[in-house]
């Protein structure tokens, strides 16, 4: 059974002339690792907002259609009810933080679940580690960097394990070891503990190579929705302005050349790497 | 021209944030500020309008000591683009926005509406003229911020992150437009954590590490060397990755543009017919 699904969605802000999103029909199953991707303004974000009733519960506005995250219809329940279920971490994490220590505000979801202390205090370590920022959790979230934001953000959704994850731009402020650090620990827990993750990116370099199922955006409407490396080799896909993997932007011009490469679009170094071995080695 | 001379910072809290910051960038020159989280980056291009002011050295721009004079003298010829747009935008239409600075610096109205046009023109941002700030998207907040401040042409900008939330489309026009800047002898340094971005632009890079400058040079040397990238928190370029992993192949690895990664593919498949 899909863990999300909408039906014909479309919405609009109020205020504004055309929908944000329109007529979105998408499915999502349990366990899946689904990356949302699409040019600025394509209306990902917004989409994300559905998932956990933000929108239309706090932007108001008109929403159509039908939708259900984790059995639930969330034009009927409220954001809040929803958080036990879909974790959203935000494109700016200053719109998510509040709390007078890291720590604080990585507790105040479990603090509102009313769990035990003990079971409280295992869960923010365990998220204040894998995030990297433990020694940071007595500082205010106000005076660290964008970056460090981001995990703290990032640590306040793990600590709740919730069944799906939806992570907007996650580790735009990050470096990039540390980005990838994040990617691995959220990988680790979709594979691990079957943790639905929809993570919404321009940059695939980092994170193609995570997915199987590649949901692509424009103008509001889903333009491609399946296999990322179908989806990725695809003319239109680059024409929209999806930046493709150097990896497969290279395997397609060299194939062009006649380089005797396989059919499986590669979606990353290692596996195009891998192919020019094969292809140039002596023998 | 920027000038550093032995730049040491300290933030109130006792955080020495530069350790001996010594750099010249020239008029012209297209400069990437690399490195990880907490290196001083932002801190460092701070000091180039004078946001910030060293707490021992001297920041010379265009000659002029940034302790004397005022920010709002230094902004005329240095614009800064924040990395977080929220921290910058503040009018009611994106118009205003742009207007804002350019009315300050006491532009004629007449020339304001064509630097407007011109503004929202270049970043795409027509559609949106008399749209709040607040109701567009991250990606274009950020194209908003980076307007307002083209606007006024400053002979130096400073764009703190800018390809974050852009598509690629977006940031091929920003590198379009940075070539162009160099072109008219104005300077741009980026401070950035994008390496694809950076491959693509082919700047001069300067790589910090905690408060100091561990690397300097073209990008072509410090985003393909893995041991320096470690230490500061950078994964190499994507096509880097693929050379390095080629080396049983006896090709360069010194290779971050995907032509030129093409064209020594090509001639490896040659000579392989060949012998």
């Amino acid at each position: 059974m899909a863990i999300i699904e909408t039906k014909n969605l479309t919405y609009v802000y109020p205020g504004a002339s055309k929908p944000s999103i329109s007529d979105v029909s998408i499915k999502i199953e349990k366990g899946e690792f689904v990356l949302i991707t699409g040019p600025s303004g394509c209306g990902k974000t917004t989409l994300c907002r559905c998932f956990n009733g933000l929108v239309p519960h706090f932007y108001q506005g008109e929403l159509k259609g039908e939708i259900s995250v984790a059995g639930i219809d969330t034009l009927k329940h409220h954001t809040y009810e929803m958080a036990k279920h879909v974790g959203l971490v935000f494109q700016n994490p200053e719109n998510q933080l509040f709390a007078l220590s890291i720590e604080k505000d990585v507790a105040f979801g479990l603090e509102n679940l009313g769990l035990p202390r003990d079971e409280m205090r295992k869960k923010v370590d365990w998220a204040l580690n894998q995030t990297g920022i433990y020694d940071l959790r007595e500082r205010s979230p106000h005076e660290i960097s964008g970056g460090q934001q981001q995990r703290v953000a990032i640590a306040a959704v793990l600590a709740m394990e919730p069944e799906i994850i939806v992570l907007d731009e996650p580790t735009s402020f990050l470096d990039p070891l540390s980005a990838e650090k994040i990617f691995e620990v959220i990988y680790g827990l979709n594979k691990q503990q079957g943790i639905t993750v929809v993570l919404v990116e321009h940059r695939l370099d980092l994170t193609a190579k995570y997915t199987n199922h590649l949901i692509v955006m424009n103008e509001g409407k889903v333009r491609f929705d399946g296999n990322p490396r179908e989806i990725l080799s695809a003319e239109e896909t680059r024409l929209i302005g999806v930046g493709i993997p150097k990896a497969t932007l290279l395997y397609q011009m060299l194939k062009k050349e006649g380089l005797n490469l396989s059919n499986t679009t590669p979606l990353s170094s290692e596996e195009l790497a891998g192919e020019l071995l094969e292809a140039l080695k002596s023998k | 021209m920027i000038e550093a001379q032995d730049v040491y910072f300290s933030y109130a809290n006792k955080v020495e944030a530069l350790k001996g910051i010594s750099l010249t960038i020239k008029d012209g020159e297209f400069v990437a500020i690399m490195g990880q989280n907490g290196a001083g980056k932002s801190t460092l291009v701070k000091h180039f309008n004078g946001l910030l002011k060293p707490t021992i050295g001297t920041i010379l721009i265009d000659g002029v000591e940034t302790t004397k004079t005022s920010v709002a003298t230094l902004a005329r010829n240095v614009g800064f683009v924040f990395q977080n747009p929220d921290h910058q935008l503040f009018s009611e239409t994106v118009e205003d926005e742009i207007a804002f600075a350019l009315k300050n610096f006491g532009f004629e109205s007449e020339a304001i509406e064509k630097r407007i046009t011109w503004a929202l023109n270049l970043l795409a941002l027509t559609q949106y003229r008399k749209t709040s700030p607040f109701l567009l998207s991250g990606g274009e907040r950020k194209r908003v911020a980076l307007a307002s401040v083209l606007a006024w042409d400053p002979q130096t900008l400073i764009l703190d992150e800018p390809t974050i939330g852009q598509d690629h489309e977006q940031k091929e026009k920003l590198r379009q437009f940075v070539l162009q800047m160099q072109t008219q002898k104005k300077t741009v340094v980026m401070v950035t954590h994008d390496v694809e971005f950076v491959a693509e632009c082919d700047p001069r890079v300067i790589l910090m590490k905690e408060g100091r400058v561990m690397a300097d040079g073209i990008g072509k040397e410090i985003l393909t060397d893995p041991s320096l990238l470690k230490v500061s928190s950078i994964v190499l370029p994507q096509i880097a990755q693929i050379f390095s992993k080629l080396s049983l192949l006896g090709l360069p690895k010194d290779v971050i543009d995907i032509y030129e990664a093409k064209q020594i593919l090509l001639n490896a498949k040659e000579s392989k017919q060949h012998t």
